[in-house]
């Protein structure tokens, strides 16, 4: 699976892996992902160690995560980019939206 | 079984065999299977009645006379053209040979005398099976091809539309270089230059997310506003602004627009440049330096109204610069290795480039010679402006051709905290812009109007005295004191009366700008001094201890055919005569940052 969700001990804490390319093709398996979570979260982290590439549908994916959770109240992470992906986010100034580390 | 692939109806069947016995038994085998059998002697019989009775399943006797299996099997295949007949031999033959010439002349498979009728009926359904299937893929891909046709017509219709509204700028202009596949506003690329009414060029480059039609319908809208905002001489932020509003409120969350706004003023020397979410853009330097422009904000379409930060960085420029912006359909290009081009692949391009070789074309040239032959190139937009006398760039042809009103008058007073808020010379500009006289002048009255409200705002209301400006720390000192006092403006107001009528070979604007601040010393001031010398360089004019600029009142002293105070000297009176035959003076001149 390209995408695997997992929730921190905590419960409200719903990180988000994407392995692979994280494109349009990952579109729905990422909605999914926070979409049908059991418990309420109140925090996301989107885990991108495991992802090689990530192009501007992703970051629209990230903007209707960002929506889904509460807009500019909503609380997500993005974290362990390698550089080509960390490259995107920053080009797009991704990191006055969301966390970055 | 797949029902839409079992097929119930009887079908067409066509026998042809010379010995009337063995053909008689196979017509009887086959009719009780429930099929309709047409039969032929011969295989001139069998390709006559094949053409006439268009059957679904053909058996042929190999040997026949008149024209034997082989020949009538090429003939039927060849009329059958992309239709599926399965063609199924009848033979005694077992000799490899014999059996695979059958074969090669088009037949599907064999049926070995004497008839097995198990076989015989296993062997039609397997071969009806294959021709259902066959008749059901080729029919879709049919649908698909016309799909795809009708898609490429709409996007070519939807091209033209397209390019209407988008290249009605001057992107045709001698210093601009570009490359834009012919397709690429389906990849949501968007590419758009204008020549602003106060001289300088207002140039855009954009990427909307996604592919086809969802990214190239927000390509409309922007184009819209984008040429029509810049013609009105609207400010790059202005513009910004009410691009990023309008893809907020239309774009679903999710989609929106990688851009740059570049304002270019030629005759200054100077860029204003604002960068969200494009790759870096390049300056490349007339003496070899290259400076990277990196993105500093959001893409557009993002943010509300109240977040977005339209504010432009400030370049300065020499003659011969060239600033270059790419989508990153660039950066992404690959070769045959699956290797990007990438920033590392500009950066090399640049360097390397051979004296004399424009930046743009060295680029395009190594891009070239990495993809070679592998190359996506409907995802391309490469930009190249130069740093040039803007003296040379025509103002866009008249919009419209209707005559316009020569006669009128009309007065628009701002009061109050408006004074502030909002920027009243476009809407002024489009009143005089009218009158069609006065369309190639735009520039002048332009310059004009920013003169007298400048002045009547900055000085005549603000008070704020203009040799803060001399140096660097006071210009900080003077814009922020600019903005504490306009929070200050209670009880003031600016007036502007603009009175046009027709003259012989021309007409005359008279302009009147009155405010409510205390007036000046305007008898003492050089532009009343210096009478009737409006030729006389600006810089040879005294700057005396007056609270007013010079240079402002100068200028519009020259671009008018009379300059007048009157009252306190808050109420300033121009005159400006334009004529049809002689072309407008060359001044480009305004404050807008």
């Amino acid at each position: 699976m390209p995408i695997e969700t997992r929730h921190l001990e905590d419960s409200q804490t719903l990180v988000i892996s994407v392995e692979g390319r994280f494109d349009f093709s990952t579109h729905q398996a990422f909605r999914d992902a926070y979409e049908h979570s059991d418990n309420p979260v109140e925090y996301y982290v989107i885990d991108l160690s495991e992802t090689t590439y990530l192009d501007s549908s992703a970051l629209g994916m990230l903007l209707l995560l960002r929506d889904y959770a509460g807009g500019d109240s909503a609380r997500i992470s993005i974290e362990n980019c390698n550089s080509d992906v960390r490259r995107i986010l920053a080009i797009s100034n991704f990191e006055q939206l969301f966390a970055i580390r | 079984m797949d029902p839409s692939i079992a097929d119930q109806r009887p079908l067409r069947i066509l026998i042809a065999d010379d010995s009337d016995s063995d053909r008689l038994i196979l017509k009887t085998l086959v009719k009780r299977l429930g099929h309709d059998v047409f039969d032929a002697r011969d295989g001139e019989e069998a390709v006559r009645l094949f053409e006439e009775a268009q059957p679904d399943i053909v058996l042929l006797d190999a040997l026949m006379p008149v024209m034997d299996g082989m020949e009538a099997a090429r003939r039927i295949k060849a009329l059958a053209g992309e239709r599926l007949v399965p063609l199924i031999f009848l033979t005694s033959l077992s000799e490899a040979g014999d059996l695979a010439r059958c074969l090669d002349a088009g037949g599907d498979d064999f049926l070995s005398k004497p008839y097995n009728r198990v076989l015989l009926e296993a062997k039609i359904n397997a071969f009806n099976r294959m021709r259902r299937m066959h008749d059901t893929l080729s029919g879709q891909r049919d649908h698909i091809r016309e799909l795809n046709q009708q898609l490429l017509r709409e996007q070519e219709i939807a091209k033209r539309v397209f390019d209407n509204v988008a290249h009605t700028g001057c992107l045709d202009a001698f210093n601009i270089r570009y490359l834009a596949s012919p397709l690429s506003v389906f990849n949501g690329d968007v590419l758009f230059a204008s020549p602003r009414p106060a001289g300088g060029m207002l140039i855009f480059v954009g990427d909307f997310t996604g592919h086809g039609l969802p990214a190239a319908i927000g390509a409309m809208p922007l184009a819209e506003i984008f040429y029509g905002m810049a013609a009105k001489g609207f400010s790059a932020k202005d513009v910004l602004r009410e691009i990023n509003r309008k893809l907020k409120q239309i774009l679903p969350t999710g989609m929106f627009c990688c851009g740059a706004m570049i304002e270019a003023v030629f005759h200054e020397n100077q860029l204003w440049f604002w960068n969200g979410g494009l790759p870096d853009a390049q300056l490349i330097r007339a003496n070899g330096d290259n400076v990277a422009l990196p993105s500093r904000h959001l893409p557009l379409g993002i943010l509300s109204p109240d977040q977005f930060n339209a504010d432009l960085e400030r370049v300065t420029t020499e003659p011969g610069d060239s600033l270059m912006l790419m989508t990153d359909g660039v950066l992404e290009s690959s070769n045959r290795a699956g290797e990007v081009f990438g920033d590392a692949g500009v950066a090399r391009a640049l360097e390397t480039r051979k004296q004399g070789l424009h930046p743009f074309d060295a680029v395009i040239g190594s891009l070239r010679e990495f993809t070679g032959s592998h190359q996506d190139s409907d995802d391309i937009t490469l930009f190249c402006v130069d740093m040039v006398d803007d003296a040379a760039i025509t103002p866009l042809p008249d919009r419209t051709t209707l005559p316009g009103p020569a006669e009128w008058h009309c007065e628009y007073e701002l009061r109050e905290r408006t004074l502030g808020d909002f920027n009243p010379l476009p809407l002024l500009l489009h009143i005089c812009m009218e009158v069609p006289g006065l369309r190639s002048r735009s520039g002048e009255i332009y310059t004009v109007l920013a003169e007298l409200y400048n002045n009547a705002l900055e000085h005549g209301i603000l008070e704020l005295p203009s040799d803060w400006k001399h140096s660097p720390e006071g210009f900080g000192k003077y814009y922020r004191e600019r903005q504490v006092r306009l929070g200050r403006v209670d009880g003031h107001f600016i007036r502007f009366s603009l009175s046009h009528s027709m003259k012989p070979y021309g007409g005359r604007l008279r302009v009147v700008c009155e405010d409510s601040g205390s007036g000046f010393d305007f008898k003492n001031h050089p532009v009343s001094t210096a009478k009737n010398t409006p030729a006389g360089p600006l810089s040879d004019n005294p700057v005396i201890g007056t609270s007013y600029a010079g240079r402002g009142l100068m200028l519009l002293r020259q671009l008018s055919e009379s300059l007048s105070f009157h009252g306190r000297g808050n109420r300033i009176e121009i005159v400006y005569d334009w004529d049809y035959s002689d072309a407008p003076l060359d001044h480009n001149k305004n404050d807008r940052h």
